[in-house]
């Protein structure tokens, strides 16, 4: 054996602990970016998902200008993180919907009565069928829809408050 | 204050592995007289870290919410065997368990290993010592398990519903003893390496550690293998995802190091090679561990990296891997290589064995960090799939099954008897396999062809090791070797006929419906909803009939509030000659059901074969650890 073949094993570990090192300093980026962006929102229509107040289809998104659309669920711990953010969206003029996946009417209004209602219209969807025909996979996801009822933003993950300039920017853009 | 003594019991082990260290480094004496202290040291520090671990067992099963690793993976409802299994299905506490089985192999080779000369195994034992001391620092400073959370909360948050299965709650730590097994074998290496003695001496103490942890690794790998093939309703037993190959190559290091190892011990040859593997084994386990932990090059849903702990375990990773093959660099020119032996001879075949074993290593670990090198070299973001492992690692692992076929059966230094007729029966069922399926099954795949062809070879070649011995005087390894290579027959023989025969419809079904699939005709009758302890779920159910006899099949969506996951539990009907696998999907209109059903044939022999082989390495284990107390007749062709 040689002797410089003796350190080739030291040789890969330092590519190998290199290649990590720098990975650990520089995080992937994460975003993805979604499938349903640009494309027309599905069809789909929902019953309310609480007495009192309208359900959502995909007809009604098609009203002329921007709306989001809230992803959410009242046994979803994010979706109350997020709640005063978009409290906070819907003061600045964003009209906002939502889809309540796998809910019971009386949990969706004792958590709108606790953390606050900013939707215009919430939609049950207790199978998933709607969020899974948007290209959603968890709760809370907020997209942005334009006024011809096409996807223009999917933000996934609850709104944290480094994005809400993000939103209303994307909101501002969809107009 | 389970929590308080676990965590007292952490610092003292880790002040115990710093003592061993220390006298192993010779402080306080020389070493040959303080080998005594040494070896309690080491006992001591292994029994205490497993009071930890216990303390956080108990924390555990009680619900003791106001421990942060409790509240945030257990939940007061979950079955009693998840809390259990709780204790290590998170990060801490997996951690925890990893240091606890170091520090206890460390007390068992204290304990038992009475051959190796004091020197040497003080040095080991510095080395197990300098490794344990390493993770409990990781432990006490960057991941402690016995974190208080104040206030407590009323309840915790649950586990991932995945990892909700009994075969899965004892995967990790059988997985875990084979890793962690292996860092005996590396510390030997690093002692021998120390005290320039890396003769035969070494490899038998090595060799039941070896056996032992290989028997596990093999044992965890089947059943991952089993549990991602019906928890995960793909249908699907390998997919070469980073977490898996974690597991595989630490098992394809300690395959090769468990046979140059025999050579090392028998004939005291492969001396550098076998030290090297020793090192390489555990380093793959390190690495192994580091990737699963880290989460480093799993999916985009997988839990962000904690950038103090990746850097951390990198550290350790870096620091005994580097240390330990800078000794190899630098001891390893003056060790003198055993007696020289011809190309055909089971040295021979051995050093083949090794070669094509440690490409295979290299394909899969090329393959599992090439995206990340790419990425930091070029910033091309690419992934490695199985199209590259299947095509390149599958023809060696051919090869490497159909070098079984002859060099078992060859003699040690040189073989002067002509080879053909011992490869003779291999060769006619080979031939017969060929010829059968190019006239039965034309359009298969050729690696499925090669499969079925030399794994039906290996049938009577792995027995042939046995024939012409007297069977009640052969030696249990060599039972073990013939087992362990039959098991390897056996699952070619099974992923061959999964890769030529699998049939695979997806339909959509109403009420009433028939599906044809394979020798089965399916009929679609309803879907219920259902509730179990902590999830509820959609069933349904399927009356599946070949010729006589209906047989009902149940496939579930469940859905897990705690927290809310939706997991498909597969159906899977077993008999004599394949499985009939199906799988619930998604509600289509009409009151119908996308449904995936498979026909698989032979498609257990997979994890029999598996079952086989670890069997196989507990006989020649077996055979080890009794005949330290008989004597050694048969050393010289011993084998295992």
């Amino acid at each position: 054996m040689s002797r410089l073949s003796r350190f080739v094993p030291l040789l890969v570990l330092a590519a190998f602990v290199a290649a990590v090192a720098w990975r650990i300093a520089s995080p992937p980026d994460e975003k993805i970016n979604s499938k349903m962006v640009g494309r027309p929102v599905p069809e789909f229509a929902l019953a309310p998902a609480v007495p009192g107040k309208p359900g959502l289809s995909s007809a009604d998104l098609q009203s002329g200008g921007p709306r989001m659309i809230n992803v959410f669920a009242s046994w979803c711990v994010p979706c109350i993180a997020e709640a005063p953010l978009l409290a906070e969206i819907k003061a600045r003029g964003v009209p906002i919907d939502a889809i309540a996946i796998r809910d019971r009417p009386a949990d969706v209004m004792a958590f709108l009565a606790e953390r606050g209602d900013p939707f215009g219209r919430i939609g049950a969807d207790p199978e998933s069928k709607a969020q899974l025909a948007l290209g959603s996979s968890g709760v809370p996801e907020t997209f942005i829809v334009d006024g011809n009822g096409i996807i223009r933003y999917q933000h996934m993950g609850p709104i944290e408050p480094g994005d809400v300039a993000q939103l209303l920017a994307e909101w501002e853009a969809a107009r | 204050m389970i929590a308080e003594a676990g965590l007292a019991a952490l610092w003292l082990a880790a002040a115990l592995a710093a003592l061993q260290l220390a006298l192993a480094l010779g402080l306080g004496g020389d070493q040959g007289k303080s080998i005594k202290t040494v070896r309690a040291v080491a006992m001591a520090q292994g029994l205490i870290t497993l009071f930890a671990f216990a303390a956080l067992v108990e924390l555990f099963l009680r619900s003791d919410m106001s421990v942060l690793l409790v509240a945030e993976n257990s939940h007061s409802q979950k079955p009693w065997l998840y809390k259990f299994a709780g204790t290590w299905g998170n990060h801490e506490g997996s951690m925890l368990l990893w240091v606890t089985v170091l520090a206890l192999a460390g007390g068992v080779v204290a304990l038992f290993e009475r051959r190796l000369d004091a020197r040497t195994l003080g040095a080991s034992l510095g080395a197990q010592a300098a490794l344990a001391l390493g993770f409990f620092a990781f432990l006490l400073l960057a991941s402690n398990p016995f974190e208080r959370l104040d206030p407590a909360p009323l309840d915790g948050r649950g586990l991932n519903p995945l990892l909700q299965d009994p075969g899965l709650a004892f995967h990790p730590p059988t997985l875990y003893l084979g890793y962690v097994g292996l860092s005996v074998a590396f510390s030997l290496a690093v002692g021998g390496l120390i005290r320039g003695n890396v003769g035969p001496a070494i490899a038998r103490a090595m060799r039941p550690w070896v056996l032992g942890a290989w028997v596990l690794l093999t044992l965890g790998i089947t059943a991952g293998s089993y549990w991602a093939y019906y928890e995960l309703g793909w249908g699907g037993w390998w997919f070469w995802d980073p977490v898996e190959n974690a597991s595989l190559m630490p098992w394809l290091a300690a395959t090769a190091l468990l046979h140059s190892i025999n050579v090392l011990a028998a004939r005291g040859g492969l001396r550098a090679w076998t030290m090297m593997l020793a090192l390489v084994a555990f380093s793959m386990s390190m690495v192994g561990t580091f990737l699963v932990r880290s989460g480093i090059l799993t999916s985009v849903h997988s839990f962000a990296v904690d950038p103090l702990r990746g850097t951390f375990i990198l550290a350790l990773l870096a620091l005994y891997i580097g240390a330990a093959l800078a000794l190899f660099g630098l001891r390893i020119a003056h060790v003198k290589e055993g007696a020289p032996f011809e190309i055909v001879s089971r040295e021979g075949g051995l050093v083949a064995n090794n070669l094509l074993l440690s490409v295979i290593l290299g394909i899969v670990f090329v393959g599992t960090f090439y995206p990340l090198i790419a990425e930091a070299m070029s910033g091309e973001k690419l992934s490695v799939g199985p199209p590259y492992f299947d095509s390149v690692a599958s023809p060696l692992a051919l090869a490497l099954a159909a070098l079984m076929l002859i060099a078992p059966q060859l003699r040690w230094r040189r073989e002067t008897k002509p080879i053909l007729p011992g490869l003779m029966p291999g060769m006619l069922v080979a031939t017969a396999v060929l010829l059968g399926s190019i006239l039965l099954a034309p359009n298969i795949g050729l690696l499925p062809r090669l499969g079925l062809a030399i794994g039906g070879a290996l049938v009577p070649a792995s027995l042939l090791p046995l024939v012409g011995r007297s069977l009640r005087r052969t030696p249990l390894p060599v039972w073990g070797m013939a087992l362990a290579h039959l098991g390897v027959a056996v699952a070619i023989l099974g992923m061959a006929s999964d890769s030529a025969f699998t049939e695979e419809r997806l339909a959509v079904a109403g009420p009433g419906d028939r599906v044809q699939v394979g020798p089965w005709l399916v009929e679609f009758r309803d879907v219920l909803p259902l509730a179990g302890p902590n999830w509820t779920a959609l069933e349904a159910e399927l009356r599946a009939s070949r010729g006589s006899g209906v047989t009902v099949l149940r496939p579930q969506s469940r859905f897990f509030p705690q927290p809310p996951t939706t997991t498909n539990e597969a159906a899977i009907d077993t008999s004599w000659n394949g499985q009939l696998y199906a799988v619930l999907g998604e509600p289509a209109e009409g009151g119908r059901w996308q449904l995936r059903l498979w026909w698989k044939p032979f498609v257990t022999l997979i994890w029999l074969g598996g079952i086989l082989i670890a069997l196989g390495g507990a006989l020649a284990l077996a055979g080890r650890v009794f005949r330290r107390r008989a004597h050694g007749f048969y050393r010289a062709e011993s084998f295992g």
